[in-house]
């Protein structure tokens, strides 16, 4: 299942004034991998992905993607590489200004130069794979539930056919049934697209559910990174404590700010 | 010692202010000058410029042809009354038409566009920042600024001053009125002296200043947009920013332009 290096993180280190939110974050993701990055709120886990995407910029420390150091590119480099990835984020970021077979087409007709018929075509073909029928493709994203707003992002997701994906708190806020589906969704296409994906969650059934592999963030640092099987005898007292849900433990909440 | 570390604190306060000031003038100077060059960069999403001009020229008309109309109403009446006290009254027509297309008719009609469009443009961008639709754009490879800030600058800028030409009329119709109905003008005296009167310039140089107050209105609604941050509360911030520092930015501009053209 593992092949050689996609994503490389060394020393990635950022800071929003004087809060320090990565500190040296080390993580290498190879192709084909599912690696599920867990953590608490605020451990920096979304900083993580968009500094891999460029949306922030990290202050020091490298990111290679296929190699190649991405970690300061800009402009047209920066498109290019963009053009390797989708994203589903947390709230679904759909434009509401479109209609959602527009939206699941973007990539395509923007990015890419697709025609609009051509992108309309392989817009239903994406829905049909998240299990959206073609009567959802003229309704405006606001009209959808939560559940389907979170396919429609997949299916936006997967439109352009990236080799890596990541998914950003993807069942966060649905309920347990709808939040399963989008669990086998995910699974089904990571498995079936053979991309490599990165997820970011702090719901533990779904990091079991679609990973390989997990690390867990706390303050700024990875620090446990192992096989998802192995989850339940890290032998660090920090993931213990995570997967237990408990309050007692090494790990203390800022309770007071 | 503590003492004086508190005294100091007064230095501590005014520096913070300061450096935030110059920090955010050095923001909006990089934001202006990449949405300036991604104008003259294709592609350009010449679909969504139109979009924009329906949106802010197009659907502003009625709000900025009713203000213009009393504008010029009112105008009419009271230099009538102050130029009644010098025996003046007959200027009436030359100095509406003067006021409006100079002077009233850009900035009254920017400023209700900057009250309608630049609230609208940070409601609307603000929102998508503060939903992540603005990192959706990047990952889809389509650059925010290119499709967002460069169609709403450009249709800003070409359509104010038809909407200001537009409103110098109504204006002027406005003083017409009230002129011929209740100041007991001559119909035809009243629209000869003032064509006779108007020149190329007066209306010419409100028209520039026209431009230039689109510039800013879509400007400030796009950069306040783009930098709000939380929830429901940023974006009402960002709104209030826009429309307020739009609305200053208007009448500030407004005083250089006349300055310059004055000074010519």
């Amino acid at each position: 299942m593992t092949g050689k290096p996609k994503i490389e993180l060394r020393g990635v280190k950022k800071r929003f004034g004087p809060k320090i939110v990565l500190d040296g974050v080390d993580v290498v993701v190879n192709e084909g991998d599912s690696l599920v990055i867990i953590g608490g709120s605020g451990s920096g886990k979304s900083v993580t992905i968009k500094c891999v995407l460029g949306i922030l910029q990290a202050d020091s420390g490298t990111i290679l993607v296929d190699g190649e150091d991405v970690t300061h590119i800009n402009g047209s480099k920066r498109e290019a590489q963009l053009k390797k990835f989708g994203m589903l984020f947390q709230g679904a970021a759909l434009f509401d200004s479109l209609p959602v077979w527009e939206n699941v087409a973007f990539g395509l007709i923007q990015g890419r130069g697709v025609s609009r018929k051509a992108a309309r075509e392989i817009a239903l073909e994406k829905l049909a794979k998240v299990g959206l029928g073609a009567e959802v493709a003229n309704l405006s994203p606001a009209e959808l539930s939560g559940g389907m707003q979170k396919r429609v992002g997949l299916a936006r997701a997967i439109a352009a056919d990236p080799e890596i994906i990541f998914f950003d708190e993807p069942t966060t806020g649905l309920d347990p049934i709808m939040a399963d589906v989008i669990n086998d969704l995910i699974h089904s296409t990571v498995r079936d697209l053979g991309v490599t994906a990165v997820s970011i969650t702090h719901d533990l059934a779904s990091a079991r559910k679609i990973s390989n592999r997990i690390a867990m963030l706390y303050k700024g640092k990875i620090i446990w990174d192992g096989e998802t099987k192995d989850i339940d005898h890290s032998g660090n007292p920090y993931v213990d404590q995570f997967i237990r849900g408990s309050a007692e433990g090494p790990i203390k909440m800022e309770v007071r700010r | 010692m503590n003492e004086l570390v508190e005294r100091l604190n007064i230095f501590a306060a005014v520096g913070r202010v300061f450096l935030a000031f110059l920090a955010g003038t050095g923001r909006l100077m990089i934001f202006t000058t990449d949405a300036v060059s991604h104008c003259v960069r294709p592609p350009i999403y010449w679909y969504l410029v139109l979009t924009q001009m329906v949106r802010i020229g197009y659907f502003s008309l009625p709000v900025v042809g009713l203000t213009a109309f009393f504008t010029g109403a009112v105008l009419c009446l009271q230099i009538f009354i102050g130029g009644s006290r010098y025996g003046a009254e007959a200027f009436v027509p030359q100095i509406v038409v003067l006021g409006i297309t100079r002077e009233l008719g850009p900035v009254i009609a920017g400023l209700m566009v900057a009250g309608r469009v630049a609230a609208a443009i940070a409601a609307e961008i603000g929102t998508m920042r503060v939903t992540e639709q603005i990192d959706a754009l990047t990952t889809l490879s389509t650059n925010p600024v290119k499709y967002l800030v460069t169609p709403r600058l450009i249709a800003a800028v070409v359509t104010m001053p038809v909407l200001v030409a537009i409103a110098d009329s109504i204006g002027v119709l406005g003083g017409y009125v009230v002129g011929t109905t209740t100041l007991n003008f001559n119909g035809a005296v009243y629209l000869r002296n003032t064509a006779d009167f108007v020149t190329q310039g007066d209306v010419v140089s409100g028209l520039v200043k026209a431009a230039v107050f689109g510039f800013i209105i879509a400007l400030m609604g796009c950069y306040h947009g783009f930098h709000s941050k939380g929830g429901a509360q940023g974006v009402g911030q960002a709104t209030t920013n826009a429309v307020v520092s739009a609305s200053i930015l208007i009448l500030a501009a407004n005083y250089v332009l006349t300055s310059v053209f004055f000074s010519r």
